[in-house]
């Protein structure tokens, strides 16, 4: 029989995707006995004789170099604990900080409660521990804006190839918007400009497991702002800017 | 004395009508709607998230931490009182038990995943629905797991074997003239469907081996008309998705 899936089917878990063993089992599926099975809900990328399962529910787990969003909750002796949207808090030590900090210095000085940060995954151990830091180039307190929660799977989708669809939705709305891979999105701009954006992004939230969306969110955006979109794939895309 | 017609009328290995929904609850990460005949599961999974308290956290792997709850009027009887109870602390743990062994929380240690199934509406069979929630309210928080599990209630009156009892059929000395205590049974059993283990396993009543046994292979033919309506929900939550209802303005 071989396969028993279509590429971009919709699966849950115990559903069988292959019945011989021709087939590798890649990330959610594992084998029973000659079978190939489903153990995560989501949908079957068939690439060559991996299949492999892409999640489209489930919570952010960090990884090392990603960009987040985060929410300074407590302050530490040396640090700042963060909420980085995951089952786990991060720490943001002094050190790691863009500014050099003095050793008694008062910490919410820098950075207070509430107060949400881009920052980047430096280090994740095998128990979870995290720490985050702001040293590199754009990272940065958040000032002014607003913060929206998204699925974190749809994060490559919000981002686009090389930033292309992030940077249609900043052509559109002219606000800077800046997507955490934990799912928190920032956006900062005019308000009914950022209502436009905080749209647009909805709209990719629903529909992007249908095929044909660049083209479709172009479309949308003109329609929406009748603004003239150009579409480019800018370089390399940071996740910042 | 033989138990010949069912008192609702079923075939003997017929199951109550059965609809499931996957996604219900918004704020949760995962849940789950689930229907046997009268009876009204609905779960909510969050996590994994932080463990509280503190000592319970396994370093190990994330717990999975079930709450079975039946609301004050739920029953047909008097009124439930609030709370936990000895049944539904009881009721919790084999549920916990019964969906432990397919969920992998190896990717989370120290976490917790909750699950919380909350029962508006009972008629016999309440923690077999509850089980289906959910299995189905796991997958939809996109825990990784190897199967769903499928619960169901068989029995056993009068000689013969019965699938997916009702209130009435758990009490049946009282409403059909001349059986006995003895000659009745209720066996809840919740299945993994892909290899036929099982998961959980009470049984109220007393049997011989024969009867269970074949109380089992119908147990495991009905488990799997459960197992494809719960396939069925969640794949037609992100059918729905697809067409841009989601929930969303």
């Amino acid at each position: 029989m071989g396969l028993l899936v279509k590429d971009k089917q919709v699966v849950v878990p115990g559903d069988v995707l292959a019945d011989d063993l021709g087939f590798i089992p890649g990330f959610g599926t594992y084998r029973n006995n000659n079978n190939l099975v489903c153990s995560r809900l989501g949908l079957v990328n068939v690439e060559g004789k991996v299949l492999k399962i892409i999640p489209l529910s489930g919570k952010y787990l960090p990884r090392r170099n990603d960009i987040v969003i985060a929410r300074v909750f407590d302050i530490l002796m040396a640090g700042w604990r963060v909420d980085i949207n995951s089952p786990y808090s991060a720490v943001l030590s002094s050190k790691e900080t863009a500014e050099y900090i003095e050793r008694n210095d008062d910490l919410s000085k820098h950075f207070d409660l509430d107060e949400y940060l881009v920052c980047k995954v430096t280090n994740v151990t095998s128990q979870n521990l995290i720490d985050v830091s702001t040293r590199d180039q754009g990272l940065r307190k958040l000032r002014g804006g607003r913060i929206i929660r998204v699925n974190t799977h749809k994060v490559p989708r919000i981002i686009g190839k090389k930033g292309s669809m992030v940077s249609m939705i900043k052509q559109a709305s002219n606000c800077r918007i800046i997507v955490g891979q934990n799912g928190l999105v920032w956006i900062d701009g005019e308000p009914d400009k950022e209502n436009i954006a905080v749209n647009a992004i909805r709209k990719i939230e629903v529909e992007s497991h249908m095929s044909g969306l660049t083209d479709r969110m172009k479309t949308y955006l003109e329609e929406t702002t009748g603004v003239k979109i150009s579409l480019s794939e800018g370089g390399d895309y940071n996740g910042l800017q | 004395m033989d138990y010949n017609k069912r008192i609702d009328g079923r075939d003997f290995d017929e199951l109550r009508p059965i609809e499931a929904k996957a996604g219900v609850i918004k704020k949760a990460d995962g849940s789950a709607y689930f229907r046997m005949g009268n009876t009204v599961a609905y779960a909510a999974v969050y996590g994994p998230r932080e463990m509280f308290p503190k000592f319970q956290q396994d370093p190990k792997k994330a717990v999975l931490r079930c709450n079975y709850n039946m609301m004050p009027f739920s029953g047909a009887g008097e009124r439930v009182r609030p709370g936990p109870s000895r049944r539904s602390k009881e009721i919790s743990a084999v549920t916990s038990n019964a969906l432990v062994s397919v969920v992998d929380l190896y990717d989370s240690p120290n976490a917790v995943v909750d699950v919380y199934i909350e029962l508006p509406m009972t008629d016999a069979g309440s923690r077999c629905c509850g089980i289906n929630a959910a299995a189905i309210a796991l997958a939809d928080a996109g825990i990784p797991m190897r199967d769903l599990v499928s619960a169901v209630a068989v029995g056993f009156a009068g000689n013969k074997v019965i699938v997916d009892l009702n209130y009435e059929e758990e009490h049946l000395p009282d409403y059909v003239e001349g059986l006995d205590e003895k000659d009745v049974a209720d066996i809840p059993v919740a299945i993994i469907p892909s290899t036929g283990e099982i998961t959980l396993l009470q049984m109220d009543g007393i049997v011989d081996k024969a009867t269970v046994i074949s109380a089992l292979n119908k147990a495991r033919t009905a488990a799997m008309k459960v197992n494809e309506v719960q396939k069925n929900a969640l794949r037609e939550k992100f059918a729905t998705q697809v067409n841009g209802d989601n929930g969303f303005e």
